[in-house]
């Protein structure tokens, strides 16, 4: 099969909305959606600031099986407002992590799976957006005592801040190479540190430091994918399989500043030096 | 921002609900239910003001003729133009008459 053929032959996940990525995951037929967007439950907060509210608040809330077992999936829209996360949105997510817990107290195992696409906080709702960053947080850490929780970052928003912070709470990361991940944005670095410290349009710059491939061979995340939705689905099972991790990378913290204390910060950051500190490892 | 209401006249309830689009920039969002037979409602609530002429004379072109099935339809609106307006809303329809399909999938 030629490249060309591969590529029409390849069902891409990007590509999909939240909604019909939390759907190709499920089971088929399985997926049953918390506050819909005919529910009419949005931010009240951006309209006041003239910005049109999302019926869904930009986050896809699906209940259903994952081969054959009770799942969430929790999928948030890149592609209104940057996926950022508000008071609503931010409570469906960490309201459904919550019961999914309660759940698994009760006896139904509950798995669940977050799709990050967010460039974190919603600044329009500031505090309320971090708090509700805190409570995902928070019930990702309760969850993760009883079931995998399994972040997917396909791209092409990535995952930043706040809700980075949250995806490195996560039992297993799975990325594409189109996948960002880091805690701040290449524009915020820029303007922070400046344009010899981090040029946020050098797009092959930052993808060398913050990109799916850079973070897999730097032992951040868990699983380096293909834009492929059958292959995603494959190893999101593989990792369910797994059941959950002997530690959580969030667990290791001694570890890994070690391994950041090894990293020279007098001068400019190379992707080759950066794997081959974070490669050794981090068990403290 | 900017809210508008219509009403026009339409045909048998339509079978289903329906979404499509997203609030992107030059998107928007259709969510479509059934409404009583005989009469379409529709509210848009959009982020660019005075564009109210321009949201008039479309929906006028859309529902003004052989009457659609009836629905209560919100839009909500990113600074679309008028075609992908139009097309959203026929999406909309569209989806409405798989919903039965659909809701297969989300029972």
């Amino acid at each position: 099969m030629s490249t060309q053929e591969q590529l029409l032959e390849r069902d891409s996940f990007i590509e999909r909305s939240a909604r019909s990525r939390a759907r190709a995951l499920l089971d088929a037929g399985s997926m049953r959606e918390l506050l819909d967007p005919f529910c009419g439950v949005t931010s009240p907060w951006l309209p006041q600031q003239g910005v049109t509210a999302q019926a869904d608040d930009g986050v896809v809330v699906a209940k259903g099986l994952f081969d054959g077992q009770s799942a969430v999936v929790l999928a948030i829209e890149g592609a209104y407002q940057g996926g950022s996360m508000g008071e609503v949105g931010g409570a469906k997510i960490a309201g459904a992590l919550e019961l999914a817990a309660e759940d698994n107290r009760r006896g139904i195992a509950t798995r669940a799976v977050i799709l990050f696409e967010t460039g974190g906080v919603r600044l329009q709702e500031a505090n309320l957006g971090l708090a509700a960053i805190a409570d995902i947080q928070a019930a990702i850490v309760d969850l993760r005592r009883y079931q995998p929780v399994i972040g997917i970052t396909a791209g092409t928003v990535g995952c930043y801040g706040g809700m980075s912070i949250a995806a490195g709470l996560c039992s297993y990361l799975i990325v594409t190479r189109e996948a960002r991940l880091g805690l701040n944005g290449p524009a915020v670095i820029e303007q922070e540190a400046g344009l010899a410290e981090f040029n946020s349009r050098d797009k092959p710059f930052i993808w060398s430091l913050t990109g799916g491939e850079q973070r897999y061979h730097s032992g951040l995340v868990d699983a380096y994918v293909e834009d492929d939705t059958v292959q995603i689905r494959s190893t999101l099972a593989g990792l369910f399989q797994r059941g959950l991790p002997a530690r959580h990378r969030s667990s290791q913290a001694d570890g890994f500043l070690a391994r950041l204390a090894e990293v020279d910060a007098s001068v400019q950051a190379a992707p080759e030096t950066v794997r081959s500190i974070y490669s050794k490892g981090f068990s403290a | 921002m900017e809210k508008r209401e219509y009403t026009f006249a339409a045909g048998l309830p339509a079978a289903g609900r329906a979404l499509a689009g997203v609030v992107g920039s030059g998107d928007l969002e259709v969510l479509l239910q059934p409404h009583v037979h005989g009469e379409t409602r529709i509210v848009v609530n959009t982020s660019v003001d005075g564009k109210g002429a321009v949201w008039d004379a479309l929906l006028a072109r859309v529902f003004g003729g052989e009457p659609l099935p009836a629905a209560s339809i919100v839009i909500n609106d990113c600074g679309a133009t008028p075609g992908v307006v139009r097309m959203r809303i026929e999406q909309a329809y569209e989806e409405q008459a798989y919903e039965e399909l659909a809701s297969g999938e989300q029972a």
